[in-house]
């Protein structure tokens, strides 16, 4: 029982881990710019296709394939910005629904470009961290759990300590008076979108291997990552991670012990259930919608 | 003309008629939804309710086909009503994600439960709509063109419906609920029961499209209704407009026609998501009014021309 209870803990957390990179980038957009990015879950979705392109075609080493989804899936949120956020600056329903529109050019052109069947990564090790008899933990995840943790911790560093995530935060809390001290709104938004694109491609490529690839996948990602920004209270950074970690335990524990479909069921309820008790979320404070 | 129409093509073509047909209902209904400002994410779901119960009805309680339809899009009208209670206690994006969520927890149920859903494989051979003889015409199911004409009759009728009531008091109130929110409520009118009433008039039309719908092609599934579907009802909707009534009808059969004629020709039919997506967001940039704006100005613009005057614009 307890070593059935560890192993769905180890399960949870490595889903809470990527869970939480998608999310906090959403949260971030969100806030800075007043957009829900639904093409969010294609961002992660490109960021495991470049794994499939650099690393499974052409042998790459991980790490530099790793680190280019990350640059990469980063260029592609800066140009959503200049071609679609930045012209519908005060429509902020025109910018929900062009991600929308971006989100199916994107699963287009990689359906046309690797066709539509699932794709297999071979894992970065095959090496397994035996902890006891049915409690294992395979060393890929640890890697997406500690880098994970890591760049949360920089995410963290660089909004509270550097002068650009002070400006970030500010605008995020009031774009006009931030507007007023001089802080340009075009460079928030630019660096929100470049970091939230980033950080939905470094877990996209990280997870890779782990997960079945197809152009859909990140249907399933934008609906967790929708939950745990409403449970977490849409616009907290820190209360989206606590959120994924929540969800990613309930969801990992309910399909562990009945089944996947009852999960998602669960999921969108406790959704539902925040959304119709308390809309501003159990860790958020603020409503900005 | 619209009589005449399905003996110009093809027999492919024919059924897409039908589908066509069927699919300005939903791209209708939903627009009626959006007057009251709200925008849903889970319409598609509930043609699928009505869909869903139209076949349970028909096939295992034996229910005759047409009235099933009307059931269909009764059960549709509960379904709706039943949600509006947890639905409207949000607002704008709240309420676009509460209803994706009621709606994906609903599609989720079909595909849980194989009894009495058929899990997501769906329902298979559901009763066609029974061969009538009128004498002077043969109702014959299976024939795209009668099905066309009965699909016809329903929908004009059902729009014919929704026109008398967008310009009925009800319907002014919907634009005041939108647009006056508070000043509706400061004057007496009940916010919430209006946009109740818009999503549960749109939600029963919506069921009786879904109706139409699986009776015609015999088989429901959970897929059918997903997302996806939802998204394509989207961008009808935003590419054509949703100000006037005629605004989602253009922008339905539009990208109907750049599907099926230009992209099938082309055999491009995997563009379609790339199609839709630049046009929806080539609609938002440039043309944040939808088709219906563009054809309204060609038109004062022709008008200008045609009676001399320079009219500038149409701005």
């Amino acid at each position: 029982m307890f070593e059935l209870l560890a192993q769905t803990g180890l399960n949870a957390l490595y889903a809470a881990a990527y869970l939480s990179l998608v999310a906090v980038g959403l949260v971030l957009i969100f806030g800075v710019m007043g957009i829900i990015n639904f093409a969010h879950g294609e961002l992660f979705m490109i960021g495991a296709y470049v794994v499939v392109a650099l690393y499974s075609d052409l042998q790459m080493p991980f790490v530099l394939v790793a680190a280019i989804g990350l640059v990469f899936v980063g260029c592609i949120g800066i140009l959503m910005e200049f071609t679609m956020f930045r012209p519908l600056r005060d429509n902020p329903l025109g910018g929900l629904v062009a991600s929308i529109g971006f989100l199916m050019v994107l699963q287009a052109l990689v359906a046309l470009g690797f066709g539509v069947r699932m794709e297999h990564v071979p894992p970065f090790t095959q090496e397994v961290i035996v902890l006891s008899d049915r409690v294992r933990l395979p060393v890929h995840r640890l890697i997406v759990i500690v880098s994970s943790a890591t760049l949360l911790a920089a995410l963290w560093l660089f909004l509270k300590r550097t002068k650009f995530g002070w400006a970030l935060r500010a605008s995020a809390q009031d774009p006009e008076a931030a507007a007023l001290q001089g802080i340009s709104l075009r460079t928030t938004s630019l660096i929100a979108m470049f970091i939230g694109g980033a950080l939905a491609g470094i877990a996209g490529s990280l997870t890779a291997p782990l997960i079945s690839v197809t152009p859909t996948m990140g249907h399933s990602v934008i609906v967790a990552a929708f939950i745990v920004i409403i449970v977490g209270g849409i616009g907290s950074l820190e209360g989206a991670v606590l959120a994924a970690i929540v969800y990613a335990f309930v969801h990992t524990g309910v399909t562990t012990y009945i089944d996947g479909v009852i999960a998602d069921i669960v999921g969108l309820s406790l959704m539902l259930a925040v959304l119709i008790v308390r809309p501003t979320g159990i860790f958020g404070a603020r409503d900005r919608a | 003309m619209l009589l005449a129409l399905p003996h110009f093509l093809s027999f492919s073509q024919r059924e897409v008629l039908v589908f066509l047909t069927i699919n300005v209902l939903v791209v209708c209904s939903y627009r009626l939804l959006t007057l009251t400002g709200e925008w849903s994410l889970g319409h598609v779901v509930m043609m699928g309710v009505g869909a869903y119960a139209s076949a349970i009805l028909a096939k295992r309680f034996g229910v005759h086909v047409p009235v099933a339809m009307l059931l269909g899009a009764g059960i549709a009208v509960v379904v709706a009503l039943a949600l509006s209670f947890p639905l409207f206690r949000m607002k704008g994006f709240y309420f676009l994600i509460g209803s994706f969520a009621a709606g994906e927890i609903i599609r989720l149920l079909w595909k849980r439960f194989r009894d009495p859903f058929g899990g997501p494989k769906g329902i298979k051979r559901i009763d066609p709509m029974p061969d009538i003889d009128f004498g002077f015409w043969q109702f014959t199911a299976f024939d795209p063109v009668s099905y066309y004409y009965f699909v016809l009759v329903v929908v004009t009728a059902s729009l014919v419906v929704m026109w008398r009531i967008e310009n009925s008091r009800i319907g002014l109130t919907f634009h005041a609920v939108h647009w006056q929110d508070s000043l509706a409520q400061a004057s007496g009118i009940s916010v919430r029961a209006y946009r109740t009433l818009a999503l549960v008039i749109a939600s029963g039309f919506a069921g009786l499209a879904g109706a139409l719908l699986a009776h015609y092609i015999g088989t429901v599934n959970p897929n059918m209704f997903d997302i996806e579907q939802m998204v394509y009802v989207l961008t009808w909707a935003i590419v054509g407009g949703t100000a006037t009534f005629y605004g989602p009808i253009i922008g339905c059969i539009a990208l109907t026609v750049v599907n099926e004629i230009v992209l099938r020709e082309l055999g491009l039919e995997q563009g379609r998501p790339l199609v839709y997506g630049l046009l929806l967001i080539g609609t938002v940039l440039f043309l944040p009014k939808g088709l219906e704006d563009a054809v309204a100005r060609t038109w004062k613009l022709a008008a200008g021309l045609w009676s001399g005057r320079q009219v500038g614009g149409g701005r």
